[in-house]
């Protein structure tokens, strides 16, 4: 196919002569994402510690409803945001529909349930190999979860990982809270839509390769700071 | 120690980029819900920095399907209205969502297929005999299916040629329920018929083997028109910026700046608001 090898070009065009609005567009790409990423951390890891380490009836519903959110159509949590951030709609007045910050709001809601459940699993199984030397330090089911946490910190970079991973590839979602506005929603994924629907194909394609690159990057930031992270602190279970 | 220098590094960055994100919105815009067809052939892009330069007035464009731009702006998600779907725009103002309706300009839909013609229409200029053979030959029809403003066109030319095309949905008939552009792009892949604007028509750049088949009749008119949100039923839309583009693009000067955007020679919009003035 002579549209790969066109894409494949232009990509590199694209990237080396430093196009001002490719790169306004890839800022607002992170900018949105790691912010999501970011917020469904501070929310999703305590949750999947809490949950990890509590036990109560229906806990194994929770499990699992909070697995299957892990496969939420992003075009549903679109409707969804879009419906409550309406003019019309409950949270209408905070005028948040098509800006960045409803778009952070509905990735938020996608990332949550894949943070929470990844960090659910690691910390559980985590409890299980460790439960009888933390209680021997005195430290109760709840008090051990920051232990427990922060020895799964490299184990729980995947899980923001995935949960980025998921943020940055989706256009359900952000196309329909954001609007696609130029200069002011419009980011990677909304662009390749965009390009697609007017043909440009190759374009629309080297975009894709522009943000795969994008991912590579992140993803080795991230496992460089893990590598940091380890080699700078010693073990955490053998102070606890 | 690091737990906190990683902790807050994540918080600041957050707060940053949230506080920049509240920043770009001070500034006076009016969003404008409209229609993909007018996106994608690149005519906003073209006529909007004017009006912002003389107003300062930033324009955000929202470009979905006629139907659901309706739908956002009934649910008052928008200042003003640019759609083409003349009837559901009239019933828009009637029922007191619109204040009024004002032609903005036009252009004329064309059934674009195959070079190899399957049903013998290309040259036509009588678009109800073409459905026709198209539906009797039962060559592939790639359709909108999506309520927009193209196929609400499309399934009124359907009705005049007498044919159902419900049933056949799935066969020869295929409603894809997507944009113009996409839809265009399906067209393509499975060398079906189907029926575009011109001005997207013009600016798609995978035509593949496709070329206009029908064009020229005067039912394939396709009008524009703008209508300002009614702020008594949804106070918060901008009722004074969103009548200020109104009052430009009906004006001399909005009304040059459409009939002078032209891709590859071919003007692609032209201006019929019924006064000058604009007023």
């Amino acid at each position: 196919m002579q549209d790969f090898a066109q894409a494949l070009l232009s990509a590199l065009a694209l990237v080396i002569t430093g196009d001002g609005e490719l790169w306004a567009i890839v800022l607002l790409s992170l900018k949105v994402s790691i912010t999501a990423v970011v917020f469904a951390a501070c929310v999703g890891m305590p949750l999947g510690a809490a949950l990890a380490v509590s036990r109560f009836r229906g806990r194994r519903v929770v499990t699992v409803i909070l697995n299957a959110l892990m496969g939420l159509p992003p075009v549903v949590v679109g409707l969804f945001v879009y419906l409550a951030l309406s003019a019309s709609g409950p949270l209408g007045v905070l005028h948040l529909l098509y800006t960045p910050t409803a778009m952070i709001i509905a990735q938020f809601i996608l990332v949550l349930p894949i943070v929470a459940t990844l960090t659910r699993q690691t910390v559980e199984d985590l409890d299980a190999e460790y439960r009888l030397q933390l209680r021997s330090f005195g430290l109760s089911r709840f008090s051990s979860v920051p232990t427990l946490l922060w020895d799964a910190r490299i184990s729980l970079m995947t899980a923001l990982l995935a949960g980025f991973g998921r943020a940055i590839a989706e256009v359900g979602a952000v196309i329909i809270v954001g609007g696609n506005i130029n200069h002011v929603t419009r980011v990677m994924t909304t662009t390749i839509a965009l390009e697609t629907s007017k043909g440009n194909l190759a374009l629309a394609l080297a975009l894709g390769v522009v943000l795969i690159l994008i991912a590579i990057l992140v993803n080795a930031a991230v496992s460089a700071l893990g590598t940091a992270s380890t080699r700078g602190a010693t073990t955490g279970l053998a102070h606890a | 120690m690091f737990r906190h220098t990683f902790l807050s590094a994540a918080v600041g960055l957050a707060g940053m980029f949230l506080t920049s994100g509240a920043q770009a919105q001070t500034d006076e815009f009016i969003i404008v819900q409209s229609t993909t067809s007018t996106q994608n052939s690149g005519l906003f892009e073209e006529i909007l920095p004017k009006f912002t330069e003389k107003t300062g007035i930033e324009v955000r464009v929202v470009a979905v399907g006629t139907g659901q731009a309706i739908k956002n702006a009934e649910n008052g998600d928008g200042d003003v209205l640019f759609v083409h779907a003349k009837p559901a725009e009239e019933a828009f103002v009637e029922a007191g969502q619109g204040v009024e309706r004002f032609d903005v300009m036009y252009n004329d839909f064309i059934i674009v297929g195959p070079s190899s013609d399957p049903a013998g229409v290309a040259g036509s200029a009588d678009v109800v005999e073409a459905l026709e053979k198209i539906a009797e030959s039962k060559s592939p029809f790639a359709s909108r299916g999506d309520d927009s403003g193209t196929h609400k066109a499309e399934m009124r030319l359907w009705g005049e040629a007498g044919k159902e095309v419900a049933s056949a949905s799935g066969q020869w008939y295929r409603e894809t329920g997507s944009g113009m552009g996409a839809t265009l792009n399906t067209a393509v892949g499975m060398g079906a018929y189907v029926l575009t604007d011109r001005a997207t028509w013009i600016s798609f750049g995978n035509k593949g083997e496709h070329e206009v088949a029908v064009e020229g009749d005067p039912k394939l008119f396709n009008q524009y028109g703008v209508i300002l949100v009614n702020p008594e039923k949804h106070p918060n839309v901008k009722a004074e910026a969103g009548q200020a583009f109104i009052d430009w693009v009906l004006s001399e000067e909005g009304q040059d700046a459409i009939a002078a955007y032209k891709v590859d020679g071919q003007q692609l919009f032209f201006p019929n608001a019924t006064t000058a003035d604009g007023a």
